[in-house]
């Protein structure tokens, strides 16, 4: 659907060198799916959806949506929708004029608008606030209409930037659920920026890690969180233990990444044999799981979590261990 | 907070707003209804002379007779005020949207220029266009360098010229409200716009202008106002060749000494500014809803 082809971008400062946002990204989204693109702040996420929306123009590569090269169309002009950050309703419109917007520019005609209008509110289950104006929604009805507005003209693509960073976390878990089954019920391709690494993992299809302006790492949410590539990927991504290999009495040019879930935590005086051995240095009780924190004796801290976990406590002795294939091993 | 503490408090703000515009239009009114003076100033008995002469002549016999001099002046005003008004939108919207899509640094510099006139007297400045405009001035002076004309335009001493002394004097004020609104407007609206289709045009028509009327609303009255009330403009650069509403009312002051009939005059254009500004928070009450 959209192929992002060695795409660059960089900004002028006044005073400093060039920006560069974004070094030559190479992505292919694919129909239908819902697609995310992942990154702390700074790392070129939101500078990509501008590209595809057409906010920006690229300083170099190529960009095809559904086949055609987009670098000399202006947003009217793509077959793409945005979702904003801050949802950029219009104030002086109503729920409906703004839902309706999109299609009234594409000159529709006004039967299939008032169709397609009580389709999108349906959608987001705002049937009964076409007449309101957006100053008088909550903030979680605000980004509904949002959704409904960009979603009315039917796009090939609808680009979402953090929608759902401004609402609180009740809503925002709701949201997920319901922008999944969005894109599900319409089959339009989502793209999704977020730097919330469980929302990537809870709604998407596919992940695109990035940072500092390079993708370091594409794949399912599964992929990425149990082969991960990179040790940014690895620390961004759930937790993990990053240990080093001399840590472990291996290659110390390498880094073994670990997840706590995997790590087993006895007592030493079990007599079992593991990877390390170390002393508890805190315990976090969680409710269904219990977080021990151990430190190594050769120095190094790791986490582990466990459900229910043995009878520990802090200043124990104990031996780590875990099952080889879970383990990764990264250059450092 | 007691009442009399509360009284206290706004006691200053209702002194300055009594002193300053209560009681100068409380006064106007009052002398409108007295009988001029000779040597200036008003005195009894009251009457409603004033605005009798406002559409009628006293004859010989000191019978009244219409006559509609008067009221085509003030009409004759309006009209000029609502043409400098448009003019003054029309010019003022798109240089407040250019200075709006500037850098902030450049921002400053072109609104400062937009205020620059305010420092320098508009006696002075309106002096300036009559240099610019006469027979031997700047504009004919150069047309004829260019060899467009051999002889000089009649550039001075008409309407258009007193057009453009108002529009000169007056598009500041249309600029900065409209600026002031369009400053505020989200950019990614027009964003969103365009991502929703609407080209360059709709956008303009659809997002910018509904949200940048209540300043072009504004400016329209803080233009139509002081235009419709103004003498120098009309007095320098019309000739005094066709009276406007502003003028008269000074002469009324100074030469004529006739000051009810001058207060007379003042109260009208009164009247006709608050009804402006009576539709115009109608229609903004109703943009509201």
């Amino acid at each position: 659907m959209i192929d992002i082809h060695s795409v660059s971008k960089s900004f002028v400062t006044r005073d400093a060198d060039p920006v560069h946002a974004l070094n030559l990204v190479s992505l292919e989204i694919y129909d239908n799916e819902f697609f995310t693109l992942l990154g702390p702040s700074g790392c070129g996420k939101t500078t990509l959806l501008r590209l595809i929306a057409g906010f920006e123009a690229p300083s170099s590569g190529a960009i095809r949506i559904a086949g055609n090269d987009v670098a000399a169309l202006p947003p009217q002009k793509r077959p793409v929708n945005t979702v904003f950050q801050s949802y950029a309703l219009f104030p002086h419109m109503s729920v409906a004029e703004n839902v309706a917007f999109g299609l009234e520019m594409q000159k529709a005609p006004r039967s299939l608008i008032d169709e397609r209008v009580r389709e999108a509110l349906a959608m987001v289950r705002l049937e009964g606030f076409a007449a309101r104006r957006p100053a008088q929604l909550s903030g979680g009805q605000q980004q509904r209409v949002a959704v409904a507005r960009a979603l009315a003209p039917k796009p090939s693509v609808l680009l979402l930037d953090e929608p759902l960073s401004a609402l609180d976390l009740k809503l925002r878990k709701g949201m997920q659920s319901e922008l999944k089954r969005l894109q599900r019920e319409t089959g339009i391709t989502f793209v999704l920026v977020t730097h919330d690494q469980e929302e990537a993992l809870a709604m998407s299809d596919r992940i695109a890690v990035m940072r500092s302006g390079d993708v370091l790492q594409v794949g399912t949410p599964r992929d990425i969180y149990d082969n991960p590539q990179d040790r940014f990927v690895a620390d961004f991504i759930g937790e993990s233990n990053l240990l080093p290999g001399a840590t472990l009495g291996r290659d110390p040019a390498k880094t073994i990444v670990v997840r706590p879930e995997h790590i087993v935590v006895s007592p030493a005086s079990d007599g079992t044999k593991g990877h390390a051995t170390g002393a508890v240095s805190a315990i976090t009780f969680l409710g269904s799981d219990t977080l021990y924190e151990v430190v190594l004796e050769e120095g190094a801290k790791l986490h582990s979590r466990s459900r229910g976990g043995a009878a520990l406590s802090t200043g124990d002795r104990v031996v780590v261990d875990w099952a080889r294939h879970l383990e990764r091993e990264l250059a450092n | 907070m007691g009442p009399t503490r509360t009284w206290l408090l706004i006691a200053p703000a209702m002194l300055v707003i009594g002193i300053f515009m209560v009681l100068p239009l409380f006064l106007a009114v009052a002398y409108s209804f007295m009988t001029a003076n000779p040597y200036g100033g008003v005195t009894a008995p009251a009457t409603f002379d004033a605005y009798l002469q406002f559409l009628y002549q006293r004859d010989f016999d000191d019978s009244l007779v219409f006559s509609p001099s008067y009221a085509l002046i003030i009409l004759r005003s309006i009209y000029l005020a609502i043409a400098t008004t448009i003019i003054c939108l029309v010019l003022g919207l798109p240089v407040a949207w250019y200075i709006v899509c500037q850098t902030p640094e450049r921002r400053r510099i072109l609104l400062f220029a937009v205020t620059l006139p305010f420092w320098i007297n508009t006696l002075i400045r309106t002096y300036c266009w009559i240099l610019i405009l006469r027979d031997e001035g700047l504009a004919n002076g150069a047309l004829r360098h260019a060899g467009i004309i051999s002889d000089p335009l009649p550039l001075l001493y008409n309407d258009g010229s007193i057009l453009l002394g108002l529009v000169y004097t007056f598009l500041p004020f249309m600029v900065l409200p409209i600026y002031s609104t369009l400053e505020r407007i989200d950019p990614r609206l027009i964003e969103a716009a365009h991502d929703l289709y609407a080209g360059r045009a709709a956008v303009f028509r659809r997002i910018v202008w509904p949200l940048a009327r209540p300043g072009a609303l504004a400016g329209a009255t803080l233009v139509f106002a002081p235009a419709l009330g103004s003498f120098l403009a009309p007095d320098l650069l019309g000739g005094g060749k066709k009276l406007l509403i502003g003028s008269l009312i000074q002469m009324q002051f100074t030469s004529s000494r006739n000051w009810p009939f001058g207060a007379a005059l003042s109260t009208v254009v009164t009247v006709v500014v608050l009804t402006v500004f009576v539709i115009r928070s109608r229609k903004a009450q109703e943009d509201l809803r």
